[in-house]
């Protein structure tokens, strides 16, 4: 018995460094992410890593997908001591990062951020790409002052609330109702739930207020909104009396707006692996160490099917 | 005499006075708050079709998926003395599966719909067995049992999913989510009616509910006069899947989406208290399923007040949770007994004093 574990323990170590022989001249890159399942975003952010950092493109990529920080600071440790060439992260937390990022740093491994920020000294990595909600509530306020609404009267459907994109997106709006530009009809969290969006919008519409604006913060609450505007018979869209707003930029959301059922869809790109790729490939240190994802923000007039094929996320 | 017809009476109402009372609150608040709060009015949609609309028929058909549950959520209280946590979870994969198949299918047509309706059943009572053959037969409490698939359900709806938020469009579904042209009530409504008019006809003609009110009560006496409370238990469940699947479509109908993180969230809960509110006994035993579909409607009316309140939805649950431990309190046998004790000795004073005058 003994003899066989020892068979099978050699045999495993020489393949193991006949792999290690073979992969040796492409740079090896540790992923730590989220689960693709956590939502439509990271599927297609999960996708996008996957895309660019391929065999051809001169990468040997190694996922590791957790929604928890414990775990995803376990297998980060585990890629130093594998000796990955760089280390890419999307923590699950803000916090606890500082022992295996310096680890990293005297390892030698070049570690970039995606998609969300740690808390720790900007030293330990060389560059965070990351999406900027905050600008993304801006983009589409701004979008919403150019329509010259004679009166803006909102409904504001958040997200969870704490969450970044639910902070970063309320921000831009709850200072034009401070400002008294538009007026707060309601607002009310639906925790990213559809059907809760839609009762929200409901309760709007039996209490006989007006309002001519929903600003959804993701593109499913806009939908369960405007389900409630189909069933009572209030016009929506391009020629209609409510304007609809979402974020996130799914395929289908986008479709809505070519057909003219819906007027903004913000985006949140969970495009980061090409900027990433071509800071590995260069060498560089950027200047400045935060990288902000350029966002869009697509009008329902102006959206083209080329963009719902290069910016949709998701399945039709 | 006067005994005999009180108890009567007692037994009559009794299990539904906590729901009907706390439905009798909720409408004069409302109505003190907002004497036009229950009107319903006519309005043309924009599919064209001429429906009902007001606060009445949202708290009666948005509280139709819960309804729909505490119905099988009854059963299952009943047989096994436990509650299934796992429904929520469960409709998501129900929901999945009818997605799945309707996108399969390149028209939409009315058969596609059935064939997707009996998948998603065939589905979820299938999970319903699974819970059911958990509790039944390896004597698994309940609520641990159905905590598998309460962990999982997400993940294997997100599996069959295959990633993003896929959605769904066709006249079929949204006539199912909504209204069907030409009818003014809220189709998820219909179907509600349709759910517990098919109870009443199988209590009426089979002998399930005696069946699980003896299992409930007393096992091994069930047990002894030749019931199988391992069938009527893995019954309750696999009835209980029915229901789930049927709460699942309408959920994913009603948005012309599936959201695997979000479709039916959290109602395993509301479903539990649904079934408390309408008076039954947690422990399981006698049951009535009228009870629990008022208490659907009694925490749907309160989520709609609160709204109408503008209460902030994060403070919605906090003030659930107040009424609702109101409820459960007084409707508590300690509580009962001592409001009956305090009954009996007004009428025995009433009769003492009637004497004295006699």
């Amino acid at each position: 018995m003994k003899k066989l574990i020892a068979l099978v323990l050699a045999l495993a170590l020489c393949l193991s460094m006949a792999a290690f022989a073979q992969a040796d001249d492409l740079i090896k890159v540790g992923v730590v992410n989220n689960p693709p399942s956590e939502s439509g975003y990271r599927a297609a952010n999960v996708a996008d890593f996957e895309s660019v950092f391929t065999a051809e493109n001169g990468y040997e990529m190694s996922p590791y997908y957790s929604l928890k920080n414990d775990e995803q600071l376990t297998a980060a440790q585990g890629f130093i001591t594998d000796g990955v060439d760089v280390l890419l992260i999307s923590a699950a937390e803000t916090t606890g990062w500082d022992e295996v990022l310096t680890a990293a740093q005297e390892a030698g491994i070049k570690v970039y951020l995606f998609n969300r920020m740690i808390d720790v000294d900007e030293s330990l990595y060389e560059a965070a790409v990351v999406s900027d909600m905050a600008k993304e509530g801006e983009t589409a306020v701004n979008w919403l002052l150019d329509q010259g609404l004679e009166a803006y009267n909102v409904i504001h459907i958040q997200g969870a609330m704490g969450s970044d994109a639910q902070i970063g997106r309320t921000g831009a709006l709850d200072a034009q109702f401070e400002a008294g530009t538009m007026k707060k009809v309601a607002q009310q969290t639906a925790t990213w739930d559809e059907a809760e969006a839609k009762k929200i919008v409901e309760s709007v519409i039996n209490s006989g207020e007006d309002f001519n604006v929903i600003y959804a913060e993701n593109d499913g609450m806009a939908k369960g909104a405007v389900a409630a505007l189909d069933e009572n018979g209030i016009t929506h869209g391009v020629d209609g009396k409510v304007i609809v707003m979402g974020f996130d930029c799914n395929k289908w959301a986008l479709k809505e707006l070519k057909a003219g059922n819906w007027n903004y869809d913000g985006q949140c790109s969970p495009f980061q692996a090409q900027i990433i790729s071509d800071l590995i490939k260069s060498g560089e240190t950027p200047a400045e160490k935060k990288i902000i994802n350029e966002e869009k923000g697509f009008d329902a007039k102006t959206i083209t099917d080329e963009d719902i094929a290069t910016y949709g996320l998701g399945e039709d | 005499m006067s005994e005999k017809t009180g108890k009567a009476r007692r037994g009559g109402l009794g299990q539904l006075l906590i729901p009907l009372i706390a439905i009798g609150l909720l409408i004069i608040f409302n109505l003190i708050r907002d004497p036009g709060f229950f009107s319903i009015e006519t309005k043309l949609n924009n599919t064209g079709n001429t429906v009902l609309a007001g606060n009445l028929i949202s708290i009666i058909n948005g509280a139709s998926e819960l309804a729909i549950l505490a119905m099988g959520m009854t059963l299952v209280t009943a047989a096994c003395g436990g509650q299934d946590i796992s429904v929520g979870a469960a409709a998501a994969i129900a929901g999945s599966v009818f997605v799945r198949i309707i996108r399969g299918a390149a028209p939409v047509t009315g058969g596609t719909v059935a064939l997707a309706f009996l998948a998603c059943c065939a589905v979820a009572m299938l999970f319903g067995a699974f819970n059911g053959m958990l509790v039944a037969v390896f004597r698994i409490q309940p609520m641990i049992a159905t905590l598998i698939l309460y962990t999982c359900g997400r993940s294997i709806a997100y599996w069959i999913n295959g990633g993003a938020t896929p959605t769904i469009d066709s006249a079929i579904t949204s006539a199912i989510g909504s209204f069907i042209p030409g009818v003014p009530i809220p189709t998820p409504v219909i179907i509600v009616a349709i759910m517990a008019l098919l109870f009443s006809l199988v209590f009426r003609f089979t002998t399930l509910e005696l069946f699980t009110q003896s299992v409930g009560i007393n096992q091994s006496a069930a047990r002894l006069n030749g019931i199988s409370p391992t069938l009527i238990k893995l019954l309750s469940f696999i009835i209980l899947g029915i229901c789930v699947s049927v709460a699942g479509s309408i959920g994913v109908c009603r948005l012309g989406l599936i959201n695997h993180e979000t479709l039916l969230i959290d109602i395993e809960m509301d479903t539990i208290l649904a079934v408390a509110i309408g008076g039954n006994s947690l422990g399981g035993g006698k049951f009535r399923i009228s009870g629990s579909i008022l208490g659907a409607y009694v925490i749907q009316m309160l989520t709609i007040t609160l709204y109408a309140m503008k209460v902030p939805s994060t403070d919605v649950k906090a003030y659930k949770a107040i009424v609702i431990v109101l409820l459960v309190v007084i409707g508590s046998p300690v509580v009962k007994r001592w409001f009956s004790g305090l009954v009996n000795r007004f009428h025995a004073g009433r009769a003492a004093a009637v004497k004295e005058v006699g």
